[in-house]
């Protein structure tokens, strides 16, 4: 029996869970386990997450930039202003463009978009996967083999394609791409709710409630989804990071969001060919792309010890 | 292991089938090919119209377009193009010719980095190595993939200019006039490939970095690896005969799970560096609404998709010997 | 040194440590895992340590084979072979591991690499100490298949662990930790993870090993049941700490410590007629932040104020038996159920279960 004491010695997942099996860990687990409720537990640990909470604040700010900014900013995202083409100035933060477009304004603007559809597209992916996922991972037998065949019908495409495809025909409207590319995302989130589901319902608190008679509406929302809840909300920041990349792509490809609105990878695009002439017009979208995208993952990681202190030893 | 091979291919035979199928349907449904050509100033005579209509079956009912054009690709027909003088089939082939040696090199690449940044930083947990590994590796997690190909392609220009001399090529996959014998051409098309690939590479390593490091942080912590230490095994011996031999086994699963997403950054950075591969192949013909030129496309990626996803099993299986294939 | 043990096997030890301490760091506060614990192997002897899980018992073995994290803060001594292995770096503790000293974990499941065959990792374990040739190595694995009792030695050395029951599985375990002749094997826990059934061919496996190599054992378990058949000298630890050292004799019949005479009384015994098994209630202390005193204390039926306050010295007794407590002349010569009745509200809900199960029963409940 190994001294399961030492919190910093990991002994890996397998040996651990060798030992929750055996009956000499239950009374220290009573022991060491305080009295405090797995969401406080969780927050607390996320709070101390210094990477995660610093990244925090800072997509927060993006968020308040992009929609409080863009109301009491002086310039429209449409707005043509005299100076075109000029560099960044007092009047012009992020310079303009060569129409006369205040880019800072545009930035603002693709903001919102990208940021909406990256946010739509994980909550639809994750919706449909993980109701997916989870019954063919619970009824298992036929439904499963069925539900998983067209999950893995929908893996064999490549994504880019496809959605560039559907995306050609949005007429770039922001919210149809995004139910585009969450309706091709969901099969991946499907798969991993599968898996947790499908460990989980070999444990005992769940074999024990069925023993008792559980309906399996029960089991499903009071033991398996509170469980796989770490998994999916993890899952969920991490796709939010995985769809704004998507969709600045399919937009820089011009399957996305059409002019005259605009986003993060449309700003990019159409500054492509100036980036030694006015470089603003390229760097500050494409690092507000970055800033999301990398505060989100961090978010995620936070999360994920978050939920999961075994894990905390795996993070860095 | 043959056996399960083969019917791992004959069950996606049915896979293959029904997707494309599906998006046969949904690009049939959504454009009109025809839209060009009726738009066209002055319009043409509505003889001709009828011809092109008739010349890309959309007289015949959508089910039969489709039986059509999947009885066609058995013999070697991918069906009519919107562009009456391409031959999709022989087209598609050279495109994804070109593609293919982007996405091999970008892809052994990408695991060489990934599997030693993941050792290394799994070894050295907590070191400054590993903190600077982790964080370059959510940057590029976090980098759009186009986005790092025009820094990139602007970095070989500027270089370029300030040498005077043609350091990096940033256009196209080959020089146009093809000159000297087999070896000048084959550096000429590996010095194209230089940029894309480490454009490619570095987007793609990231995730397959850190996934490494935690499957190498999992087995070096197993009490195997600790019984091995306990033989009195030197500590390199253990990491690379105990530790990363099964790390390795689910990374080739994870791989394989990226091919997908691997081929979509290869259209990106094709489009960047101005390839006429298979990227610009498909975005031409979506644009075109040329049906049978981008059903082609599809079919033969999933193809490749699915191919590789068998290459992955079966390395799986040899790998771990647990796996049978029964 | 503040034992010195005179029963048991005479001649020089193999093994002393002395005043090991082991600690954790971590975010809530240092974790004393190891708190001073000092013995010494003799040649060809057993020394069984029991304890609960988190007494330290593991951490022990691990900080002898320096196989501890590099987290861990380690002081004390470790003497072998002249050596004290505290001060040795990773060269010469490889030379140490295996060869002089070796290990038998805990879980057969995990404890062999799943994608080499079982005879592949014992001919390992020779190379990795001796310039032999791959093929000559493989007959050796083979030969000491053969020695721990597997059938079919030559065709099972050719299979992987998943192909191996977990009985087998700790005999290659044992297998491997017998190859080089050791001076010392240190079993951690062997037969926890395994059937009941499988237990008793283990520990004669592990006997057989010792007899074989002429190696001193050091066998850790939670298991009185185990101890008593196997070790001929007994340390009980408690929260990273020696409470009390003996002859099994001694400590089987004539305990000086309340923890041991609980230990005694959760066990089920053939030979002293009781009605109910008399389980130790509560948990033992997480060792960080300890408070001052006996860290048995809020489970003691003999708590005193000063135990709360001073923490007892291991002090000899009669025999050269050790016990720490401040109230020793009270334990001796009691009977558990009397000692522990008083604090055991739910004893009366364990039956004695004089069956197989037994042996695996818990010390602590």
């Amino acid at each position: 029996m190994p001294d399961e004491t030492i919190p910093d010695m990991p002994t890996g997942s397998d040996s651990r869970l060798q030992v929750a099996t055996t009956p000499e860990a239950g009374p220290e687990r009573e022991f060491t386990v305080k009295e405090r409720s797995q969401a406080q537990l969780v927050f607390r640990r996320f709070l101390q997450h210094r990477l995660a909470m610093i990244s925090l604040v800072v997509f927060v700010l993006i968020i308040l930039f992009a929609y409080v900014g863009a109301a009491i900013w002086k310039y429209d995202a449409g707005t043509i202003t005299e100076q075109n083409s000029a560099p960044p100035s007092g009047d012009h933060p992020f310079g303009t463009d060569a129409v006369g477009h205040d880019t800072l304004a545009q930035v603002m603007r693709g903001t919102q978009i990208s940021l909406q559809i990256s946010i739509l597209v994980a909550i639809f992916a994750t919706v449909v996967g993980t109701v997916w996922g989870a019954v063919a991972g619970y009824y298992r037998g036929w439904l499963d083999t069925v539900l998983m065949r067209i999950a893995d019908l929908v893996l064999t495409l490549p994504l880019l394609a496809v959605a560039a495809v559907l995306g050609h025909q949005s007429g770039g409207s922001w919210w149809l791409i995004a139910v585009v590319i969450g309706g091709l995302y969901w099969a991946y989130v499907s798969r991993v709710a599968r898996g947790v589901v499908l460990s989980l319902r070999e444990k005992e608190f769940v074999e024990a409630s069925k023993a008792l008679g559980a309906s399996d509406s029960r089991i499903i929302f009071r033991h398996l989804v509170p469980n796989a809840l770490g998994a999916i909300i993890v899952n969920l920041t991490i796709l939010v990071s995985i769809a704004i990349l998507l969709e600045t792509a399919l937009s820089f490809l011009g399957f996305g969001v059409q002019p005259p609105d605009t986003s993060l990878g449309l700003l990019v695009s159409s500054a492509q060919t100036a980036i030694d002439t006015r470089p603003w017009l390229f760097y500050f979208p494409g690092i507000f792309i970055i800033l999301i995208a990398l505060t989100i993952n961090f978010i995620g990681d936070g999360l994920r010890d978050a939920f999961d202190p075994q894990q905390t030893k795996v993070r860095a | 292991m043959l056996a399960f091979a083969l019917r791992r291919l004959f069950v996606s035979v049915p896979i293959l089938i029904v997707s494309t199928f599906v998006v046969f349907v949904m690009v049939s449904l959504s454009a009109n090919p025809l839209t060009p050509l009726i738009a066209r100033n002055p319009p043409p005579p509505p003889r001709t119209i009828e011809l092109e209509r008739i010349r890309l079956h959309l007289d015949q009912p959508i089910l039969e377009r489709y039986w059509h054009w999947i009885t066609g690709v058995l013999h070697g027909d991918f069906g009519p193009s919107v562009q009456s003088t391409m031959n999709i089939g022989s087209e598609v082939f050279g495109r994804f010719g070109v593609t293919l040696r982007l996405i091999v090199l970008a892809m052994v690449v990408a695991l060489i980095l990934a599997v030693l940044i993941g050792v290394i930083s799994a070894s050295r947990q907590y070191s400054k190595f590993d903190y600077t590994a982790t964080f370059f590796g959510f940057l590029f997690l976090s980098m759009p993939s186009f986005w790092f190909a025009l820094v990139l392609k602007q970095v070989g220009i500027s270089i370029n200019t300030t040498v005077g001399d043609q350091v990096f090529y940033t256009i196209g996959s080959s020089s146009v006039v093809a000159a000297g014998g087999f070896w000048a051409q084959f550096g000429d098309v590996l010095g194209h490939l230089i940029l894309p690939t480490i454009s490619l590479a570095l987007t793609s390593y990231a995730a397959w970095s850190r996934y490494q490091r935690a499957s190498m942080l999992e087995v070096l912590n197993s009490d195997y690896v600790r019984l091995a230490r306990a033989k009195g095994l030197p500590r390199w011996t253990v990491t690379r005969k105990h530790a990363l031999r099964n790390a390795l086994i689910p990374l080739t699963t994870v791989t394989a799970l990226d091919i997908g997403s691997i081929l979509g950054g290869a259209v990106v950075t094709e489009t960047v560096f101005q390839w006429q591969g298979a990227g610009a192949f498909l975005l031409d013909a979506i644009k075109r609404s040329d049906v049978y030129a981008v059903e082609a496309w599809l079919l033969i990626a999933a193809t490749f998709i699915i191919l590789l996803n068998l290459v992955a099993d079966l390395l799986y299986g040899l790998l771990d010997p647990r796996i049978r294939y029964a | 040194m503040t034992q010195n043990v005179s029963d048991g096997r005479g001649g020089d030890p193999v093994l002393v440590v002395e005043d090991l301490t082991v600690q954790f760091p971590t975010g809530e506060g240092v974790v004393s895992a190891v708190r001073g614990v000092n013995y010494q192997l003799r040649r060809g002897e057993v020394l069984g340590i029991v304890g609960e899980s988190g007494s330290g018992k593991s951490v022990t073995s691990l900080a002898v084979m320096g196989l501890l994290p590099k987290t861990a803060k380690v002081s004390g001594s470790i003497r072998f072979g002249g050596k004290d292995l505290l001060k040795c770096n990773e060269k010469e503790l490889n030379k140490v591991r295996g060869k002089g000293i070796a290990m038998v974990f805990q879980d057969p499941m995990t404890s062999l690499n799943p994608v080499y065959t079982v005879g592949d990792q014992i001919a390992e374990a020779i190379t990795a100490h001796h310039d032999v040739r791959k093929d000559v190595a493989k007959k050796q694995a083979i030969e000491l298949l053969d020695l721990v009792r597997i059938p079919n030695p030559k065709q099972r050395a050719d299979e992987y662990p998943h192909q191996l029951s977990g009985g087998m599985r700790q005999r290659v375990v044992i297998a491997i930790a017998m190859a080089n002749n050791p001076d010392v094997i240190i079993a951690d826990e062997p037969t926890t993870a395994l059937d009941v059934t499988v237990q008793a061919q283990i520990l004669e496996a592990l006997q057989a090993a010792q007899k074989e190599t002429g190696a001193a054992m050091v066998l850790i378990t939670h298991d009185l049941g185990v101890i008593a058949g196997q070790a001929d000298r007994v340390h009980v630890m408690y929260a990273g700490k020696v409470v009390e050292s003996g002859t099994v004799d001694d400590i089987f019949y004539n305990p000086r410590m309340p923890y041991t005479l609980g230990l005694l009384g959760s066990l089920p015994r053939l030979d002293v007629k009781t009605e109910r098994l008399t389980p130790i209630t509560g948990s033992p202390p997480a060792t960080q932040n300890m408070p001052p005193g006996c860290p048995f204390s809020p489970r003691c039926p003999l708590s005193q104020p000063i135990c709360d306050e001073e923490e007892p010295e291991l002090v000899a007794g009669p025999n050269g038996q050790h016990a720490a407590c401040h109230f020793t002349e009270q334990v001796v010569g009691k009977d558990p159920a009397e000692l522990f009745s008083a604090t055991s509200a739910d004893a009366a809900a364990v039956p004695v279960a004089v069956d197989a199960t037994a042996t695996d029963t818990e010390t602590n409940r």
